[in-house]
């Protein structure tokens, strides 16, 4: 049996930037996962996911949170990306896990649909995500407000056994 | 919108030498009932990965597995769910099946599939009863679910077969471009 989970890029932040896009993705692997770990420069923000560089209003998204008191549940419909956490936002004190599974990503027959988690120190959320778009995903774009110094976003590819 | 951005294009080639893939079915047209057999002892545990549709005439359809062929009522399940409006939590008992959690049925937008990412710990492990865990969701923009679902088999036998179903029901098919993914994790 061959061995999957291969990095396919890795990036550190060395100065604070809105954004961050991971472009030219292979094209070879099942799934994505993209580890995030970030911190925010100024102000808490939620962490946005793109694709293919879609900024029209073809994403939705669902997520089921605990701030530690209470669960939750909310969703948005028809936005210009997919919101990757609730609770667990991207703070300006603590860096942020969240690991986003990106799955079927290079099929061109189904629309796209992402689950993620994340946790911070607020809240810990289970997000799912959907692209309304057959496309083959290239680029993925993650963005806040500001991601802070020393926030590191790592992507892996996954591949089926066929 | 973003306005300033950081652009990574980098290709590596390491692979992280503890995941493995086993087998892989994506379906060519519906199909009632996806096993996996002959399950390699060689790992630690296993992961499922899925994107999943049903025939099923509603939204959602429920996925349900079963271990070794057992059909007794050795199973049982907790979950907590998320519906977009409200969060619940919920259980089942001495059930025929585990749960996974829900799909999109063919009432749900075409080309929208539910995901599952489904954890089996010490699957070879004879001295325990064996614990699965899901993440799971869909979302059809205006609705979908989220599942976090975990489900225990009381047989402390290895797993060497996992059978999926549309909760086992005559007539819920799997649809066409459904995928299962089976992965083995070295300890």
């Amino acid at each position: 049996m061959a061995a999957t989970y291969t990095p396919i890029a890795s990036i550190t932040l060395g100065a604070a930037a809105a954004s961050v896009t991971f472009s030219s993705i292979p094209q070879t692997y099942t799934d994505l996962v993209c580890v995030v770990s970030a911190k925010a420069a100024s102000t808490a923000f939620d962490l946005y996911l793109q694709f293919n560089g879609d900024t029209g209003n073809n994403y939705s998204w669902t997520a089921l949170s605990g701030t530690g008191s209470a669960a939750s549940s909310t969703r948005n419909s028809n936005g210009p990306a997919i919101q990757l956490d609730n609770q667990g936002s991207v703070r300006t004190g603590d860096f942020t896990a969240n690991i986003v599974h990106i799955m079927n990503y290079s099929n061109s027959t189904t629309n796209k649909t992402v689950l993620a988690r994340a946790n911070s120190s607020t809240g810990v959320d289970l997000n799912v995500g959907l692209w309304r778009n057959t496309a083959a995903i290239t680029s993925a774009t993650l963005y806040i407000n500001s991601f802070a110094v020393g926030s590191t976003f790592n992507l892996y590819g996954i591949l089926g056994s066929n | 919108m973003p306005i300033f951005g950081i652009t990574a294009s980098s290709n590596m080639t390491t692979k992280l030498t503890d995941f493995y893939q086993i087998a892989t079915t994506t379906l060519t047209g519906n199909q009632l009932q996806i096993d996996f057999d002959n399950i390699p002892q060689g790992y630690t545990h296993l992961q499922l990965r899925i994107i999943a549709r049903n025939t099923e005439a509603t939204t959602d359809s429920q996925t349900t597995f079963r271990f070794n062929d057992d059909s007794g009522a050795n199973y049982s399940s907790h979950y907590l769910r998320g519906t977009g409006a409200s969060a619940s939590s919920g259980a089942n008992t001495s059930n025929t099946k585990g749960y996974l959690g829900w799909n999109t049925g063919s009432s749900s937008t075409a080309s929208n599939f539910g995901v599952y990412i489904v954890d089996i710990l010490d699957y070879t492990n004879t001295n325990k009863y064996k614990t699965t865990r899901s993440l799971n969701g869909y979302d059809n923009n205006g609705s979908g679910n989220l599942w976090f679902v975990s489900s225990n088999w009381r047989s402390t036998s290895a797993i060497t077969k996992i059978s999926l179903t549309g909760d086992n029901q005559a007539g819920r098919n799997f649809v066409q471009y459904s995928r299962f993914d089976l992965y083995g994790i070295k300890g």
